[in-house]
């Protein structure tokens, strides 16, 4: 499945661009196979994505819990917690 | 479903207070208390220059109208506004504002600080600080605090 992904903040600092179209791989299932699947890419993935517990996922721009089914997602929003207002 | 549809607006312009209360309120002969609150830019002691304020384009909106419309259901609220703004902001600037209006005080109080809590823990939009040296400083971490606020609405 492609997807468009997207990064805000630290993670996009850090990944080094603000956004991707990938190929994921049929085991890619849920929200934590994909950032799993995302830190075997390289190092600025690792380093962005190596605590995924403060990770935040939206899905076609609303939140997700990380054990939430990617399938059918057309853009997928990586990112710290939020410090807005 | 609420009839009443938030005001939502992200913007890297200021906003006119004023101006926003204004026509919230025009149509409205059975408002009885409008709460506003605003947010600006500290210098925290003289420590900053300035936050960089980032958003997550057309999320950020959606976002802040799916807590708007949850204000207006629980509080039955007859108006309500939020701004928020992105792009570099001095210290005494303004970052964000809400508006609630009702029949009574109490729901505006409350409609209001609730859009408030959801905005800083849910909206996505995340603050970088320009140290007052010129230097790029930090992201600005995310508070317990703020969560806590928020989940004393559940």
């Amino acid at each position: 499945m492609s997807v468009k992904l997207v990064y805000f903040a630290w993670v996009r600092e850090r990944i080094g661009r603000p956004g991707e179209d990938l190929d994921l791989p049929a085991s890619v299932v849920t929200v934590r196979d994909l950032l799993a699947h995302l830190t075997t890419l390289g190092e600025e993935y690792e380093s962005a994505l190596q605590f995924p517990d403060v990770i935040r996922v939206a899905i076609n721009q609303e939140h997700a819990e990380h054990d939430e089914p990617i399938a059918g997602a057309r853009e997928i929003g990586i990112f710290p917690p939020m410090t807005g207002g | 479903m609420s009839i009443i549809t938030p005001t939502i607006r992200v913007q890297s312009a200021d906003f006119d207070l004023q101006a926003e209360l204004t026509a919230l309120t025009a149509d409205h002969k059975n408002i009885g208390a409008v709460v506003t609150f605003t947010g600006l830019c500290r210098d925290e002691q003289g420590a900053l220059s300035a936050l960089e304020l980032e958003h997550y384009p057309g999320m950020a909106e959606a976002e802040m109208f799916r807590i708007g419309e949850l204000a207006i259901e629980r509080f039955s609220l007859i108006g309500l506004t939020a701004i928020h703004r992105f792009g570099k902001i001095m210290p005494g600037e303004n970052i964000v504002l809400v508006i609630a209006a009702a029949p009574h005080r109490q729901a505006a109080f409350d409609g209001a600080n609730f859009v408030m809590d959801f905005l800083k823990t849910s909206a996505p939009f995340w603050k970088k600080e320009h140290a007052a040296d010129g230097q790029q400083g930090d992201w600005v971490a995310a508070k317990d605090a703020d969560d806590t606020a928020r989940d004393k609405w559940r």
